[in-house]
Protein backbone atom coordinates (compact mmCIF):
# COMPACT_ATOMS: atom_id res chain seq x y z
CA UNK A 1 0.00 0.00 0.00
CA UNK A 2 1.04 3.64 -0.96
CA UNK A 3 0.34 6.73 0.69
CA UNK A 4 0.30 10.38 -0.90
CA UNK A 5 1.55 12.61 2.02
CA UNK A 6 0.18 16.20 0.19
CA UNK A 7 2.91 18.47 -0.18
CA UNK A 8 1.31 21.67 1.54
CA UNK A 9 4.56 22.99 1.87
CA UNK A 10 4.04 22.78 6.52
CA UNK A 11 6.42 21.78 8.59
CA UNK A 12 5.17 18.83 9.83
CA UNK A 13 5.32 16.41 6.74
CA UNK A 14 9.13 14.95 7.92
CA UNK A 15 6.92 13.72 11.17
CA UNK A 16 4.27 12.22 9.51
CA UNK A 17 6.55 10.14 7.05
CA UNK A 18 8.72 8.85 9.61
CA UNK A 19 5.58 7.73 11.67
CA UNK A 20 4.14 5.94 8.65
CA UNK A 21 7.70 4.55 8.40
CA UNK A 22 7.76 2.99 11.56
CA UNK A 23 4.00 1.61 11.38
CA UNK A 24 5.89 -0.02 8.04
CA UNK A 25 3.92 1.62 5.72
CA UNK A 26 5.50 3.39 2.31
CA UNK A 27 4.79 7.31 1.66
CA UNK A 28 5.04 9.58 -1.10
CA UNK A 29 5.27 13.43 -0.50
CA UNK A 30 3.77 15.20 -3.94
CA UNK A 31 1.96 17.89 -5.33
CA UNK A 32 1.35 15.78 -8.61
CA UNK A 33 -2.58 14.79 -9.09
CA UNK A 34 -2.26 11.54 -10.30
CA UNK A 35 0.03 10.38 -7.94
CA UNK A 36 -2.49 11.52 -4.83
CA UNK A 37 -5.49 10.14 -7.26
CA UNK A 38 -4.11 6.17 -7.46
CA UNK A 39 -2.77 6.40 -4.09
CA UNK A 40 -4.65 4.11 -1.15
CA UNK A 41 -4.76 6.46 1.11
CA UNK A 42 -4.23 10.60 1.28
CA UNK A 43 -2.66 12.47 3.83
CA UNK A 44 -2.67 16.56 4.17
CA UNK A 45 -0.52 17.60 6.65
CA UNK A 46 -0.67 21.34 7.53
CA UNK A 47 1.16 23.65 10.09
CA UNK A 48 1.47 27.45 9.74
CA UNK A 49 -1.07 29.89 7.73
CA UNK A 50 -4.09 28.68 6.00
CA UNK A 51 -4.06 31.52 3.60
CA UNK A 52 -0.62 30.24 2.67
CA UNK A 53 -1.42 26.67 2.22
CA UNK A 54 -4.80 27.49 0.09
CA UNK A 55 -2.28 29.39 -2.13
CA UNK A 56 -0.12 26.60 -2.48
CA UNK A 57 -2.91 23.88 -2.95
CA UNK A 58 -4.47 26.19 -5.97
CA UNK A 59 -1.28 26.84 -7.31
CA UNK A 60 -0.80 22.94 -8.04
CA UNK A 61 -4.19 23.10 -9.20
CA UNK A 62 -5.46 20.65 -5.79
CA UNK A 63 -7.82 23.19 -4.70
CA UNK A 64 -10.92 21.92 -6.39
CA UNK A 65 -9.43 18.54 -6.72
CA UNK A 66 -9.29 17.16 -3.53
CA UNK A 67 -12.83 16.66 -2.89
CA UNK A 68 -13.04 14.02 -5.29
CA UNK A 69 -10.66 11.60 -3.83
CA UNK A 70 -12.70 8.47 -3.39
CA UNK A 71 -9.82 6.94 -0.91
CA UNK A 72 -9.69 7.72 2.32
CA UNK A 73 -8.17 11.01 3.14
CA UNK A 74 -6.98 12.43 6.61
CA UNK A 75 -6.27 15.92 6.88
CA UNK A 76 -4.06 16.72 10.42
CA UNK A 77 -3.94 20.12 12.09
CA UNK A 78 -4.13 22.50 10.12
CA UNK A 79 -4.98 19.98 7.04
CA UNK A 80 -8.13 19.02 9.09
CA UNK A 81 -9.06 22.94 8.91
CA UNK A 82 -8.60 23.25 5.49
CA UNK A 83 -10.89 20.67 5.13
CA UNK A 84 -13.82 23.26 6.07
CA UNK A 85 -15.80 25.89 4.46
CA UNK A 86 -13.64 28.92 5.54
CA UNK A 87 -11.25 30.19 8.39
CA UNK A 88 -11.14 33.46 10.40
CA UNK A 89 -7.84 33.37 10.95
CA UNK A 90 -6.25 36.69 10.11
CA UNK A 91 -9.70 38.81 10.33
CA UNK A 92 -10.78 37.83 7.00
CA UNK A 93 -12.53 34.97 6.03
CA UNK A 94 -10.35 32.18 3.80
CA UNK A 95 -11.93 30.41 1.71
CA UNK A 96 -11.22 26.98 1.83
CA UNK A 97 -11.81 23.64 0.64
CA UNK A 98 -15.14 22.99 1.76
CA UNK A 99 -15.58 19.19 2.05
CA UNK A 100 -16.94 19.29 5.72
CA UNK A 101 -19.51 22.04 6.52
CA UNK A 102 -18.36 24.95 9.17
CA UNK A 103 -16.32 27.46 9.73
CA UNK A 104 -12.97 27.88 11.43
CA UNK A 105 -12.45 30.30 14.54
CA UNK A 106 -10.12 31.41 16.98
CA UNK A 107 -9.44 29.24 20.26
CA UNK A 108 -11.70 31.60 22.93
CA UNK A 109 -9.32 32.95 25.11
CA UNK A 110 -10.83 32.92 28.74
CA UNK A 111 -10.35 30.77 32.30
CA UNK A 112 -10.46 26.94 32.37
CA UNK A 113 -13.01 25.10 34.96
CA UNK A 114 -10.18 25.70 37.39
CA UNK A 115 -10.04 29.26 37.07
CA UNK A 116 -6.60 29.53 35.20
CA UNK A 117 -5.86 31.65 32.20
CA UNK A 118 -6.01 29.53 29.33
CA UNK A 119 -3.06 30.14 26.60
CA UNK A 120 -3.41 30.32 23.00
CA UNK A 121 -2.19 28.40 21.23
CA UNK A 122 -3.54 25.50 22.95
CA UNK A 123 -0.25 23.55 22.77
CA UNK A 124 0.52 19.79 24.54
CA UNK A 125 -1.19 16.67 25.33
CA UNK A 126 -4.83 16.54 25.99
CA UNK A 127 -7.66 13.96 25.82
CA UNK A 128 -9.96 13.13 23.33
CA UNK A 129 -14.04 12.25 24.28
CA UNK A 130 -15.61 10.83 21.79
CA UNK A 131 -18.77 11.58 20.55
CA UNK A 132 -19.62 8.90 17.74
CA UNK A 133 -17.76 5.47 17.28
CA UNK A 134 -15.95 5.16 14.49
CA UNK A 135 -12.88 2.51 13.65
CA UNK A 136 -10.50 4.91 13.44
CA UNK A 137 -10.86 5.19 17.07
CA UNK A 138 -10.14 1.43 17.78
CA UNK A 139 -8.27 0.33 20.45
CA UNK A 140 -6.94 3.87 22.22
CA UNK A 141 -6.30 4.36 25.75
CA UNK A 142 -8.39 5.36 28.12
CA UNK A 143 -8.57 8.18 27.75
CA UNK A 144 -6.95 8.61 24.74
CA UNK A 145 -3.92 11.32 25.44
CA UNK A 146 -2.60 13.27 21.68
CA UNK A 147 -0.76 15.98 21.34
CA UNK A 148 -2.36 19.43 20.30
CA UNK A 149 -0.89 22.63 19.16
CA UNK A 150 -3.03 25.71 17.38
CA UNK A 151 -4.87 28.77 17.82
CA UNK A 152 -8.03 28.02 15.75
CA UNK A 153 -10.28 25.12 16.35
CA UNK A 154 -13.28 23.60 14.54
CA UNK A 155 -16.99 24.14 16.06
CA UNK A 156 -18.84 20.89 17.44
CA UNK A 157 -21.17 19.57 14.93
CA UNK A 158 -22.96 16.04 13.40
CA UNK A 159 -19.33 15.36 11.67
CA UNK A 160 -17.59 15.25 14.98
CA UNK A 161 -16.31 12.22 16.18
CA UNK A 162 -14.26 13.00 19.15
CA UNK A 163 -13.95 16.74 21.00
CA UNK A 164 -11.53 18.20 23.11
CA UNK A 165 -12.19 20.32 26.11
CA UNK A 166 -10.08 23.65 26.35
CA UNK A 167 -12.16 25.89 28.46
CA UNK A 168 -15.08 25.22 25.52
CA UNK A 169 -15.56 21.85 23.44
CA UNK A 170 -14.14 21.48 19.67
CA UNK A 171 -13.84 19.18 17.34
CA UNK A 172 -10.65 17.34 17.59
CA UNK A 173 -11.34 14.44 15.16
CA UNK A 174 -14.03 15.04 12.36
CA UNK A 175 -14.90 12.77 9.56
CA UNK A 176 -17.46 13.01 6.63
CA UNK A 177 -17.87 10.33 4.10
CA UNK A 178 -14.05 9.23 3.22
CA UNK A 179 -12.66 12.27 4.94
CA UNK A 180 -11.09 12.29 8.22
CA UNK A 181 -9.59 15.32 9.54
CA UNK A 182 -7.47 15.16 13.04
CA UNK A 183 -7.05 18.60 15.12
CA UNK A 184 -4.11 16.83 17.13
CA UNK A 185 -0.50 15.64 15.82
CA UNK A 186 -1.34 11.73 15.35
CA UNK A 187 2.58 11.69 14.50
CA UNK A 188 3.68 13.04 17.71
CA UNK A 189 1.19 11.30 19.85
CA UNK A 190 3.03 8.48 21.50
CA UNK A 191 0.95 5.03 21.38
CA UNK A 192 -2.42 6.80 20.70
CA UNK A 193 -1.19 8.57 17.44
CA UNK A 194 0.54 5.34 16.05
CA UNK A 195 -2.31 3.56 17.17
CA UNK A 196 -4.73 5.97 15.56
CA UNK A 197 -2.47 6.23 12.10
CA UNK A 198 -2.37 2.67 11.70
CA UNK A 199 -6.41 2.19 12.08
CA UNK A 200 -6.58 4.86 8.89
CA UNK A 201 -4.45 2.66 7.14
CA UNK A 202 -5.94 -0.64 7.57
CA UNK A 203 -9.82 1.11 7.42
CA UNK A 204 -12.02 -1.23 5.10
CA UNK A 205 -14.55 0.75 4.22
CA UNK A 206 -13.57 4.03 2.28
CA UNK A 207 -17.51 5.17 1.99
CA UNK A 208 -20.46 4.05 3.50
CA UNK B 1 -9.72 16.07 31.42
CA UNK B 2 -7.67 18.88 30.46
CA UNK B 3 -4.31 19.94 28.98
CA UNK B 4 -2.37 18.17 31.34
CA UNK B 5 1.31 19.94 32.86
CA UNK B 6 4.01 18.69 30.62
CA UNK B 7 7.40 16.85 31.92
CA UNK B 8 10.32 17.66 29.70
CA UNK B 9 13.76 16.46 29.69
CA UNK B 10 15.89 18.58 28.71
CA UNK B 11 19.37 17.33 26.60
CA UNK B 12 22.20 20.34 26.48
CA UNK B 13 24.20 18.93 23.20
CA UNK B 14 27.46 18.98 22.50
CA UNK B 15 29.45 17.86 19.70
CA UNK B 16 26.77 15.20 18.88
CA UNK B 17 26.54 13.61 22.83
CA UNK B 18 24.64 15.10 25.34
CA UNK B 19 25.68 16.96 28.48
CA UNK B 20 25.05 18.42 31.48
CA UNK B 21 26.79 21.31 33.27
CA UNK B 22 25.97 22.73 37.29
CA UNK B 23 25.03 26.70 36.68
CA UNK B 24 25.58 26.12 32.86
CA UNK B 25 29.66 25.37 33.51
CA UNK B 26 32.19 22.01 33.91
CA UNK B 27 30.31 20.25 31.38
CA UNK B 28 30.26 16.37 31.87
CA UNK B 29 29.35 13.63 29.22
CA UNK B 30 25.56 11.92 29.91
CA UNK B 31 25.73 9.61 26.92
CA UNK B 32 24.41 9.15 23.25
CA UNK B 33 21.62 11.60 21.76
CA UNK B 34 19.65 8.89 20.37
CA UNK B 35 19.96 6.46 23.35
CA UNK B 36 18.46 9.27 26.12
CA UNK B 37 15.86 10.50 23.50
CA UNK B 38 14.51 7.18 23.50
CA UNK B 39 14.90 5.82 27.03
CA UNK B 40 12.97 9.48 28.21
CA UNK B 41 10.15 8.67 25.30
CA UNK B 42 9.77 5.43 27.10
CA UNK B 43 9.16 6.76 30.49
CA UNK B 44 6.61 8.72 29.38
CA UNK B 45 8.08 12.24 28.87
CA UNK B 46 5.55 14.56 27.37
CA UNK B 47 8.32 16.58 25.38
CA UNK B 48 12.24 16.85 24.81
CA UNK B 49 14.29 19.72 24.08
CA UNK B 50 17.82 19.94 22.58
CA UNK B 51 20.24 22.90 23.50
CA UNK B 52 22.88 22.88 20.98
CA UNK B 53 24.90 24.74 23.70
CA UNK B 54 28.17 24.73 21.80
CA UNK B 55 26.34 26.12 18.79
CA UNK B 56 25.47 30.40 19.56
CA UNK B 57 28.94 31.33 20.96
CA UNK B 58 30.89 29.80 18.49
CA UNK B 59 29.15 31.91 15.27
CA UNK B 60 27.72 27.95 13.66
CA UNK B 61 24.25 26.77 13.39
CA UNK B 62 24.07 23.39 14.77
CA UNK B 63 24.85 20.31 13.00
CA UNK B 64 21.48 19.03 11.31
CA UNK B 65 22.60 14.68 11.43
CA UNK B 66 21.01 13.40 14.63
CA UNK B 67 17.92 16.08 14.08
CA UNK B 68 17.00 13.50 11.53
CA UNK B 69 17.64 10.47 13.45
CA UNK B 70 15.80 12.09 16.55
CA UNK B 71 12.26 12.93 14.65
CA UNK B 72 12.69 9.33 12.67
CA UNK B 73 12.74 7.68 15.81
CA UNK B 74 10.67 9.77 18.00
CA UNK B 75 6.65 9.92 18.29
CA UNK B 76 6.63 12.89 20.63
CA UNK B 77 7.17 16.29 20.15
CA UNK B 78 10.74 17.52 20.30
CA UNK B 79 12.28 21.20 20.37
CA UNK B 80 16.02 22.18 18.59
CA UNK B 81 17.19 25.62 19.89
CA UNK B 82 21.10 26.23 19.33
CA UNK B 83 22.52 29.11 16.57
CA UNK B 84 19.26 29.43 14.73
CA UNK B 85 19.73 32.57 13.26
CA UNK B 86 17.64 32.15 9.98
CA UNK B 87 14.69 31.41 7.78
CA UNK B 88 17.10 29.05 5.57
CA UNK B 89 18.16 27.18 9.39
CA UNK B 90 14.64 26.95 10.54
CA UNK B 91 13.14 25.56 7.86
CA UNK B 92 16.07 23.00 7.84
CA UNK B 93 15.52 21.67 11.25
CA UNK B 94 11.92 21.53 10.88
CA UNK B 95 11.86 20.12 7.48
CA UNK B 96 14.11 17.74 9.22
CA UNK B 97 11.71 16.89 11.59
CA UNK B 98 11.72 19.35 14.73
CA UNK B 99 8.36 20.13 15.94
CA UNK B 100 9.42 23.60 17.27
CA UNK B 101 12.57 25.39 17.12
CA UNK B 102 13.84 28.01 19.72
CA UNK B 103 15.55 31.50 19.26
CA UNK B 104 17.65 32.73 22.44
CA UNK B 105 20.80 34.60 21.95
CA UNK B 106 20.41 35.62 18.02
CA UNK B 107 16.47 36.99 18.62
CA UNK B 108 18.91 39.27 21.37
CA UNK B 109 21.13 40.14 18.53
CA UNK B 110 18.01 40.30 16.05
CA UNK B 111 14.15 40.81 17.73
CA UNK B 112 13.08 41.03 14.27
CA UNK B 113 14.43 37.57 13.72
CA UNK B 114 11.30 36.47 15.74
CA UNK B 115 8.66 38.18 13.47
CA UNK B 116 10.26 36.60 10.34
CA UNK B 117 10.16 33.34 11.97
CA UNK B 118 6.68 33.36 13.14
CA UNK B 119 5.14 34.67 9.85
CA UNK B 120 6.68 31.88 7.63
CA UNK B 121 6.81 29.18 10.08
CA UNK B 122 3.54 30.10 12.39
CA UNK B 123 3.58 30.99 16.03
CA UNK B 124 3.40 27.45 17.28
CA UNK B 125 6.66 26.13 16.51
CA UNK B 126 8.37 29.42 17.32
CA UNK B 127 9.49 29.51 20.85
CA UNK B 128 11.71 31.84 22.52
CA UNK B 129 14.59 30.63 25.38
CA UNK B 130 15.37 33.63 27.67
CA UNK B 131 18.45 32.96 29.94
CA UNK B 132 17.38 35.58 33.37
CA UNK B 133 19.69 35.95 36.14
CA UNK B 134 19.24 38.50 39.28
CA UNK B 135 21.34 40.98 39.28
CA UNK B 136 21.00 43.95 42.26
CA UNK B 137 17.41 43.02 42.12
CA UNK B 138 16.36 42.91 39.05
CA UNK B 139 15.82 40.16 36.44
CA UNK B 140 18.47 40.61 33.24
CA UNK B 141 18.82 38.69 30.58
CA UNK B 142 21.78 37.34 29.37
CA UNK B 143 23.23 36.40 26.12
CA UNK B 144 25.91 33.90 24.99
CA UNK B 145 25.44 31.09 27.78
CA UNK B 146 26.87 28.26 26.18
CA UNK B 147 29.97 29.35 26.94
CA UNK B 148 30.78 31.26 30.14
CA UNK B 149 33.78 32.88 28.34
CA UNK B 150 31.24 34.32 25.85
CA UNK B 151 28.19 35.51 28.46
CA UNK B 152 27.37 38.54 28.62
CA UNK B 153 24.36 40.80 29.70
CA UNK B 154 21.93 41.81 26.98
CA UNK B 155 20.98 44.64 28.70
CA UNK B 156 17.61 43.83 28.51
CA UNK B 157 15.18 43.52 31.47
CA UNK B 158 13.78 39.81 31.56
CA UNK B 159 9.97 41.12 31.60
CA UNK B 160 10.13 43.80 29.23
CA UNK B 161 11.95 41.08 26.83
CA UNK B 162 9.55 38.63 27.57
CA UNK B 163 6.74 41.55 26.95
CA UNK B 164 8.87 41.94 23.15
CA UNK B 165 8.73 38.48 22.41
CA UNK B 166 5.10 37.60 22.80
CA UNK B 167 4.41 40.45 20.62
CA UNK B 168 5.99 39.87 18.42
CA UNK B 169 4.63 36.61 17.95
CA UNK B 170 6.29 33.84 19.98
CA UNK B 171 4.46 30.72 20.69
CA UNK B 172 6.11 29.36 23.93
CA UNK B 173 8.19 31.03 26.18
CA UNK B 174 11.09 28.71 28.18
CA UNK B 175 12.54 30.70 31.18
CA UNK B 176 16.15 29.52 32.01
CA UNK B 177 16.36 30.67 35.47
CA UNK B 178 20.44 30.85 35.74
CA UNK B 179 21.24 31.06 39.68
CA UNK B 180 18.76 28.19 39.96
CA UNK B 181 19.97 26.05 37.39
CA UNK B 182 21.83 22.55 38.50
CA UNK B 183 21.69 23.40 41.83
CA UNK B 184 18.62 21.80 42.53
CA UNK B 185 16.86 23.64 45.24
CA UNK B 186 13.57 24.46 43.42
CA UNK B 187 12.81 26.35 40.44
CA UNK B 188 12.69 30.26 40.62
CA UNK B 189 9.18 30.42 41.72
CA UNK B 190 9.18 33.89 42.23
CA UNK B 191 10.81 35.16 38.58
CA UNK B 192 8.21 32.47 37.16
CA UNK B 193 4.99 34.12 38.90
CA UNK B 194 6.24 37.43 37.41
CA UNK B 195 6.88 36.24 34.16
CA UNK B 196 3.65 34.37 33.98
CA UNK B 197 1.83 37.41 34.64
CA UNK B 198 2.76 38.98 31.83
CA UNK B 199 3.02 36.14 29.09
CA UNK B 200 -0.34 34.96 27.45
CA UNK B 201 1.48 32.11 25.73
CA UNK B 202 2.57 28.72 27.33
CA UNK B 203 5.46 29.22 29.92
CA UNK B 204 8.28 26.57 30.57
CA UNK B 205 9.89 26.63 33.66
CA UNK B 206 13.65 25.62 33.37
CA UNK B 207 16.36 25.56 36.29
CA UNK B 208 16.66 24.25 39.80
CA UNK B 209 14.56 20.92 39.76
CA UNK B 210 15.69 18.61 42.58
CA UNK B 211 12.64 16.86 43.69
CA UNK B 212 9.19 16.36 43.47
CA UNK B 213 8.04 18.57 45.70
CA UNK B 214 9.63 21.45 43.18
CA UNK B 215 7.89 20.32 40.30
CA UNK B 216 4.19 20.29 42.11
CA UNK B 217 5.16 24.31 43.69
CA UNK B 218 5.84 25.32 40.61
CA UNK B 219 2.83 24.16 38.48
CA UNK B 220 0.78 25.24 41.74
CA UNK B 221 2.24 28.15 42.39
CA UNK B 222 3.45 29.70 39.50
CA UNK B 223 0.83 28.44 36.63
CA UNK B 224 3.54 27.14 34.33
CA UNK B 225 2.53 24.90 31.38
CA UNK B 226 5.69 22.68 31.38
CA UNK B 227 8.35 21.65 33.66
CA UNK B 228 11.86 21.27 32.04
CA UNK B 229 14.63 19.41 34.05
CA UNK B 230 17.92 17.63 33.26
CA UNK B 231 20.08 16.94 35.80
CA UNK B 232 17.62 14.93 37.89
CA UNK B 233 16.49 13.14 34.82
CA UNK B 234 19.39 12.26 33.78
CA UNK B 235 21.06 10.93 36.57
CA UNK B 236 18.13 8.32 37.31
CA UNK B 237 17.41 9.97 40.66
CA UNK B 238 14.17 10.51 39.85
CA UNK B 239 12.14 8.77 36.90
CA UNK B 240 9.62 10.46 34.89
CA UNK B 241 6.76 7.81 35.91
CA UNK B 242 7.56 8.47 39.48
CA UNK B 243 7.22 12.35 39.45
CA UNK B 244 4.69 11.93 37.39
CA UNK B 245 2.98 9.49 39.58
CA UNK B 246 3.48 12.30 42.09
CA UNK B 247 1.88 15.25 40.45
CA UNK B 248 -1.50 12.56 39.52
CA UNK B 249 -1.32 12.48 43.38
CA UNK B 250 -1.18 15.96 44.02
CA UNK B 251 -4.24 16.30 41.39
CA UNK B 252 -1.88 18.13 38.86
CA UNK B 253 -3.39 17.13 35.45
CA UNK B 254 -0.30 14.69 33.89
CA UNK B 255 -0.66 12.28 31.08
CA UNK B 256 0.25 8.98 32.17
Amino acid sequence: MQVAIIDSGGANIGSVRYALERLGVDSVLTRDWPVIQRAARVILPGVGAAAVAMARLRDADLARRIGTLQQPVLGICLGMQLLFDSSDEGGTPIPMLGIIPGKISAITRGTDARGATLRVPHMGWNTLEPEQPDPIMDALGQPPWMYFVHGYAAPISAHTLASVDYGQRYSALVRKDNFYGAQFHPERSAGDGARLLDNFIKLTRAKE
Amino acid sequence: MSLAKRIIPCLDVRAGRVVKGVRFRDHKDMGDILELAQRYRDQGADELVFYDISASPEGRTLDMDWVGRVARNLDIPFCVAGGIRSLDNARKILAAGADKISVNSPALEDPQLIDRLVAEFGSQCIVAGIDSIEVDGNWQVKQYTGDPDKTRDSRRATLDWVREVCDRGAGEIVLNCMSFDGVRRGYDIRQLQAVRAVAPCPLIASGGAGKVQHFTDVFNQADVDGALAASIFHSGELPVPVLKSALAEAAIEVRI
